[in-house]
């Protein structure tokens, strides 16, 4: 018996995107559960709009991309030039690598032909021919969901060489990656699209002139496009009244770690950290305090317990020197060890590192190692100011952002949580060098 | 080499996915599909993938080194990959994980003798929110504990 | 065509064509911005972040390598925070890089030493345990450590990008990612080494050079490669006359930095043990050594000898020695032995096409002009194989040019990959199939056209006849075989022609008539390989004198044999395929030898002949004001420059003798006779032809 990954809805969510995740279901949404629900009607609608008014729609709802960066999504569809005359491409990025992101899966486990219907969308918008979805090899559960979907859907005539009866030919399907978190990077994603290693591409030109095969494209994460279809059902301004200004519509929000009710559940942007992780979340398990939460996957500096009583929307968590990133929300109790955490994280980055930039290869091993012997209590004062400086060094001067993705936690939590960290070294005090000589190598 | 049918019709829809002249971009696809059907990305598998998209041999090098999930190492009937990092990690991933390495016998990329369980410590695998997660090839399995982790060794041990 | 821009680069103004690179703006500027990833000619990485600046009004630093000069721009690379992030970054290179300076191949030229030098700290914070991975030998001449290695991806472009061969990947990620060969664990490709050249570390080192020397402890000495007719400037390395290794990392010459297998590692038939350090005499039928003075005196009497009865002298010039040895060999045959029994190997129709193109100006294209040409047609050659230099010289002009080559050869050839068309025909059909470019090659607004040896005679009167008939200005270069292949014909080592194609009077034999005669009383081989295969002169009596490097199967047969230098070892000027000159200088020294000029001229005096001074620029001045088309300006070669020479008039009435075209149909790695004593190229032989057929499907 499959277990279901949904949970009974909260009063305080706003449920939009995830509108048909009925509690317990385990099943996705077919086709006909779908047509029977409305489905397929917001590209019967936007068949009858122009390009340009699509865009337009997505404009006004303030549709932020829901990958990390928050780009807003209707500019980006904006700088797609229709009138050029090589096919444009719309890609699905499904790659969902952030460390504590799960939601992209329940939007494609759950209700595939949304995620086709939005793609459909904002392929009419800027007129492409064809698209992929880029699954992460691990989803393979989820790329044969969406493989059927994408059937059920050529079958009834919303893919494939006729859509809807236009005359209008649109292809997609999916395209599974095979283990690496540099390829939900836009250009690596690209690159992997087309048979090569995932290392990103310079950028300028951006995706919108040349993408996937060098040609136009958009590029999206998931609930990026889920979102789409119910922009263009009641119109840009009902959506981005959901949010707050600038941060349009819901948001889903991965909660993790030490919390009483781990979900993905689905918030007006810019609800109060606090009361996602308190009301919905159910507060801190085992009834212990909070320590810190981490608000926007791995990448998101850290935020200390006191600092969470803020608005959850880009700006505001952008205010506090962190980001809403992925949406994924992880919650750390009082007994969290931060030296782990930190180590943890600096393994993760090493490892995913593609290798292309000096200071991301080698900036992320450093790390790694630093903060691996900090964690086996044998660090000294002076690590912590050379993670803080290494961090600094790799920041803004790497290829892509995965070096910042790793510079900006590393130097936030050696910041934060010195005190913590500075307590671990003088606890394995035996152990450590005499003042002034040089600490022990470990590894 | 040939594939089975059911791979070889894959892979001919799959080629068709990409523009004209850029089959490429089913490479990867293609040696993740035919790891799993064949066990590993065999030099045979390298030559005849390079084969049919019209690549140099070193293009799929390439790309065999850098991806995590492709091996040309065969792994075992069951690979396990339990996921350590920060949610699994804050809610006993790790203990899972060395739980598994007593328990099989091995340590991490290891094999057993009898071929049938690798293990394997991986990155996030999207499944935070049920944490720890782990997977079984590509079976997940959530909320995670030793003792969980041992009636799974055991159901699958009976499966052979 | 290009709009300008003005930016400004440490307060200083400079006005660049729009889209230049900052790094490109900057040099012209004088200013000088760190990299190691960024490789002129080759595509943009911005994977070293060396070359990051200040760019006001951007809040991050800027990779200059890859950031378009646009209008008022105002840069900084040497503010504090630039001057910073130069800092950080050769930090972190160092951390995993082993520092075996002391014993790596690259010290002392080294640019990651260079850099942490100039720009580096002074200091190390890195306290933790390096990464490793074991050294690899690829292959008998490529060496690769990947612990040593940056990463700067420039081996994997030369090897794509600059030669079409792509036998260089990347594999595994971060901190592991390396360079990974074409063939599992070794390499199938050209060996030419350039990868090895442009590495700017000891990451990749070379089979000939490893830990054999200090760069310091070596002489650099300008020589023209022997092998090939294209003429690369090879440098050679010499320590206490010994060639340790052969490079051009100055980019002097017309090759830039480019040699091949041959010129790059082919230098060891030099010091093979089998070279002749003492002239051999036969005695009782067996040829013994002897002193110089002995075999010349010998070669003397015998000489003279032959004068006094009248016999009938012929002789045999190189294709690889001086433009002067030549010279004074057919000044020797013709004066001394005043016969016109003189003949060489020849490998190209270049007369027919000189009588073809009567003395017109600007008609013969230089390396250069493969570079600048707007079109290129290859006939009847493969030239990646014969002519790597010629081959590279057109991609790059189709890379950085966009200029298209068109193709008509009998068999697959790398050219392919990117030709604008590829035309099959049998070797000496290929006239037959220009009409199909005529279109093509009419849009361009000019041409350059490279034939091969399977076009001779009548084939390249209609070549040129075709490309006149094109209206667009049309270039040619008809391809021949060896170092000096060219300057064998211009200097007259002909039966028929003297110097400058000027008809003889009374023609003499030919090459193969010589082999043939009845009655030749004296035999001269400078430096060739007649007998090459078993032949045998019909005239076996004959007396036969030969200089030559080895015992070859002609020095076998001789009865008094000079140890001769090679092209190394010797001063004087060359002549490329392209017909243009340049200057080799003498590096190495082999015990017992001596340049062909020294012994012709201690002969020439022994017999009481004048026939000047026996030393290079002393005949090369001759040669300038003798030979039409070689007044060639003095301070361009002597300064390492290639100097052009004009197409002299031919008669339309002198027989080209288009029948003794034959190639030798050397590969990348043969070199007729010559190839066989080195080493290296015997260890190395890849299937020819192979290659290419792998990477064209
Ligand atoms: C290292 C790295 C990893 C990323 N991983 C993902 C990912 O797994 N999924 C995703 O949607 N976006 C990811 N992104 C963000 C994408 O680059 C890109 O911004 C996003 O897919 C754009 O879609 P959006 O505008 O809808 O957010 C990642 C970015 C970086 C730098
Ligand atoms: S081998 Fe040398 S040239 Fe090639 S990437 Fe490494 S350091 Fe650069
Ligand atoms: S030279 Fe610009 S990043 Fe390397």
């Amino acid at each position: 018996m499959k277990q279901t990954l949904l949970v009974p809805p909260h009063p305080l969510e706003k449920r939009v995107l995830t509108r048909r995740f009925e509690y317990p279901r385990t099943e996705p949404v077919w086709i006909d559960e779908y047509l029977q629900t409305g489905g397929y009607e917001a590209i019967r609608k936007a068949m009858s709009m122009e390009p340009e008014a699509i865009v337009e729609e997505v404009k006004k709802s303030a549709l932020r991309g829901r990958g990390g960066a928050g780009f807003p999504t209707g500019m980006k569809w904006s700088f797609v030039d229709r009138r050029s005359p090589k096919p444009k491409y719309v890609v699905v990025n499904a790659d969902e690598g952030e460390p504590g992101t799960c939601k992209d899966r329940i939007l494609m486990g759950y209700d595939p032909h949304r995620l086709i219907e939005g793609v459909l969308i904002g392929a009419r918008a800027i007129g492409a021919c064809r698209g992929w979805i880029y699954i992460r090899g691990e989803y393979r559960e989820y790329i044969e969901i969406m493989d059927r979907a994408i059937e059920q859907a050529y079958e009834r005539g919303f893919l494939g060489s006729n859509v809807l009866g236009t005359g209008w030919e649109f292809h997609l399907s999916t395209h599974t990656g095979a283990g690496s978190y540099e390829c939900g990077e836009e250009t690596a994603l690209l690159e992997s699209l087309e048979g090569k290693r995932g290392n990103p591409r310079l950028k300028p030109p951006f995706p919108a002139t040349s993408g996937a095969f060098q040609c136009p494209t958009i590029l999206n994460n998931v609930e990026t496009f889920c979102a789409v279809p119910d922009i263009i059902l009641n119109g840009g301004e009902w959506y981005a009244s959901l949010g707050t200004p600038r941060n349009g519509g819901t948001r889903l929000v991965c909660l993790s770690g030490h919390i009483e009710r781990p979900g993905v559940y689905e918030v007006p942007l810019g609800m109060n950290l606090l009361t996602i992780i308190n009301e919905i979340g159910g507060g801190v398990w085992k009834g212990r305090k909070l320590k810190a939460v981490i608000p926007g996957g791995s990448s998101s500096p850290v935020l200390k317990a006191d600092e969470c009583d803020i608005p959850a929307d880009y700006d505001s968590l952008a205010k506090a020197g962190s980001m809403l990133g992925s949406g994924a929300t992880v919650v750390l109790d009082e007994t969290a060890d931060m030296t782990k955490v930190l180590a943890r994280l600096m393994k993760f980055y090493a490892h995913e590192s593609c290798g292309w930039c000096i200071p991301c290869r080698e900036g992320t091993t450093w790390l790694k190692k630093i903060t691996a012997r900090l964690e086996e209590g044998l660090g000294t004062e002076r690590d912590l100011e050379t993670i803080d400086n290494i961090s600094q060094n790799m920041l803004g001067r790497t290829f892509c952002p995965l070096g910042d993705a790793a510079a900006m936690p590393a130097m936030a939590l050696v910041r934060k949580f010195r005190d913590e960290i500075l307590d671990r070294i003088r606890q394995a005090e035996a152990f450590a060098p005499a003042p002034g000589t040089q600490p022990l190598v470990v590894l | 080499m040939t594939f089975s049918p059911e791979l070889e019709a894959k892979f001919a829809k799959m080629i068709g996915n990409y523009p004209p002249g850029r089959q490429k971009g089913a490479l990867i696809p293609m040696l993740l599909y035919a790891q799993d059907e064949v066990g590993a990305v065999t030099e045979e598998v390298i030559e005849e993938v390079a084969k049919r998209l019209k690549l140099s041999r070193v293009e799929v090098e390439e790309v065999l080194g850098y991806y995590t999930m492709l091996t040309r190492e065969p792994r075992g009937r069951y690979h396990i990959q339990i996921c350590t990092n920060i949610s699994c990690m804050l809610t006993g991933g790790e203990e899972l994980f060395e739980h598994a390495c007593r328990r099989l016998g091995i340590g991490n990329k290891g094999k057993t003798p009898d071929g049938q369980f690798s293990l394997e410590e991986v990155e996030c695998l999207g499944a935070c929110s049920w944490a720890p997660a782990m997977q079984v090839n590509y079976e997940f399995h959530y909320q995670m504990t030793p003792e969980k982790f041992d009636r799974l060794i055991e159901s699958l041990r009976k499966l052979q | 065509m290009a709009n300008m821009v003005t930016i400004t680069i440490n307060g200083r103004q400079i006005t660049v064509p729009a889209g230049t690179l900052v790094i490109e703006a900057a040099k012209q500027a004088g200013i000088d911005i760190p990299a190691f990833c960024y490789y002129e000619g080759f595509s943009v990485q911005a994977a070293c972040r060396m070359c990051l600046v200040e760019v006001e009004k951007m809040p991050k630093l800027q990779p200059s390598c890859a950031l378009p000069a646009a209008e008022g721009m105002v840069i900084h690379t040497e503010s504090p925070k630039v001057v910073e992030a130069r800092k950080s970054m050769l930090e972190f290179l160092l951390t995993n890089h082993p520092l075996d300076c002391p014993v790596c191949d690259k010290g002392g030229e080294c640019e990651l030493q260079d850099m942490t030098f100039r720009y580096g700290l002074g200091e190390s914070r890195f306290l933790e345990i390096k990464h490793h991975a074991d050294e690899k030998q690829w292959s008998p001449l490529v060496f690769y450590d990947p612990a040593r290695c940056i990463l700067c991806y420039r081996c994997i472009r030369v090897c794509d990008e600059g030669l079409g061969v792509g036998a260089l990947g990347l594999s595994y990620r971060g901190v592991s990612a390396e360079i990974i060969p074409n063939r599992g664990d070794h390499l199938e490709c050209d060996e030419c080494g350039w990868c090895i050249d442009v590495c700017p570390v000891g990451a990749l080192t070379s089979g000939t050079y490893r830990y054999r020397s200090r760069p310091w402890e070596m002489n650099y000495v300008p020589a023209v490669c022997t092998h090939c007719s294209n003429g690369c400037k090879t440098t050679l390395s010499v320590r206490n006359g010994e060639i340790i290794r052969a490079n051009n990392r100055d980019r002097s010459g017309i090759n830039g930095e480019f040699l091949c297998v041959k010129g790059r590692f082919a230098f060891d038939f030099v010091h093979s043990g089998e070279r002749l350090q003492t002239p051999l005499i036969r005695k009782d039928g067996r040829l013994e050594p002897a002193s110089w003075s002995e075999a010349l005196k010998a070669a003397a009497a015998r000489v003279r000898a032959s004068i006094e009865r009248n016999g009938k002298a012929a002789v045999i010039g190189s294709t690889r020695t001086t433009n002067e040895e030549n010279y004074y060999l057919q000044k020797f045959a013709r004066q001394v032995l005043r016969t016109n029994n003189i003949d060489h190997h020849r490998s190209g129709d270049v007369i027919t096409l000189l009588q073809a193109l009567g003395g017109r100006e600007g008609a013969l294209a230089t390396v250069q002009d493969l570079y600048t040409c707007d079109a290129a047609l290859v006939v009847g050659a493969d030239l990646s194989q014969q002519h790597p230099l010629l081959a590279v010289q057109l991609r790059a002009n189709w890379r950085h040019h966009q200029s298209p080559v068109f193709v008509i050869s009998a068999g697959p050839v790398r050219e392919d990959q990117y030709a604008a068309r590829s035309i099959r025909a049998e070797a000496g059909t290929e006239a037959d199939r220009l009409e199909e470019l005529r279109a093509d090659l009419q849009a361009r607004r000019n041409l350059v056209i490279l034939y091969g040896p399977s076009m001779k005679g009548e084939a390249v009167r209609r070549l040129v006849a075709f490309g006149d008939s094109l209206g667009i200005p049309v270039k040619y270069v008809c391809l021949v075989d060896y170092a000096n292949s060219r300057g064998a014909l211009d200097m007259g080592l002909l039966p028929h022609l003297a110097p400058g194609y000027r008809p003889v009077e009374i023609p003499g034999m030919t090459l193969d008539a010589m082999l043939e005669a009845p009655d030749l009383d004296l035999v001269w081989v400078v430096g060739a390989n007649p007998l090459e295969g078993g032949r045998r002169f019909v005239s076996r009596d004959a007396f036969m004198i030969v200089n030559e490097l080895f015992l070859t199967e002609t020095a076998q047969q001789a009865d008094i044999v000079f140890p001769a230098m090679s092209l190394y070892e010797k001063n004087g000027t060359v002549t490329n395929v392209c017909g243009e000159v340049q200057r080799t200088k003498a590096g190495p020294k082999v015990m017992g030898t001596k340049s062909d000029l020294e012994i012709l001229g201690l002969i020439a005096a022994q017999l009481g002949f004048d026939l000047g001074v026996p030393l290079p620029d002393r005949v090369f001045e001759e040669i300038r004001r003798e030979v039409p088309g070689y007044n060639v300006p003095l301070a361009l070669i002597a300064t390492g420059g290639a100097a052009p020479t004009k197409p002299p008039a031919v008669p339309a009435e002198v027989d080209a003798q288009p029948e003794l075209v034959r190639s030798s149909g050397d590969t990348l790695f043969t070199s007729g006779t010559l190839g066989k004593y080195s080493k290296k190229l015997g260890e190395v032989i890849e299937a020819p032809g192979r290659l290419y057929q792998v990477l064209v499907p």
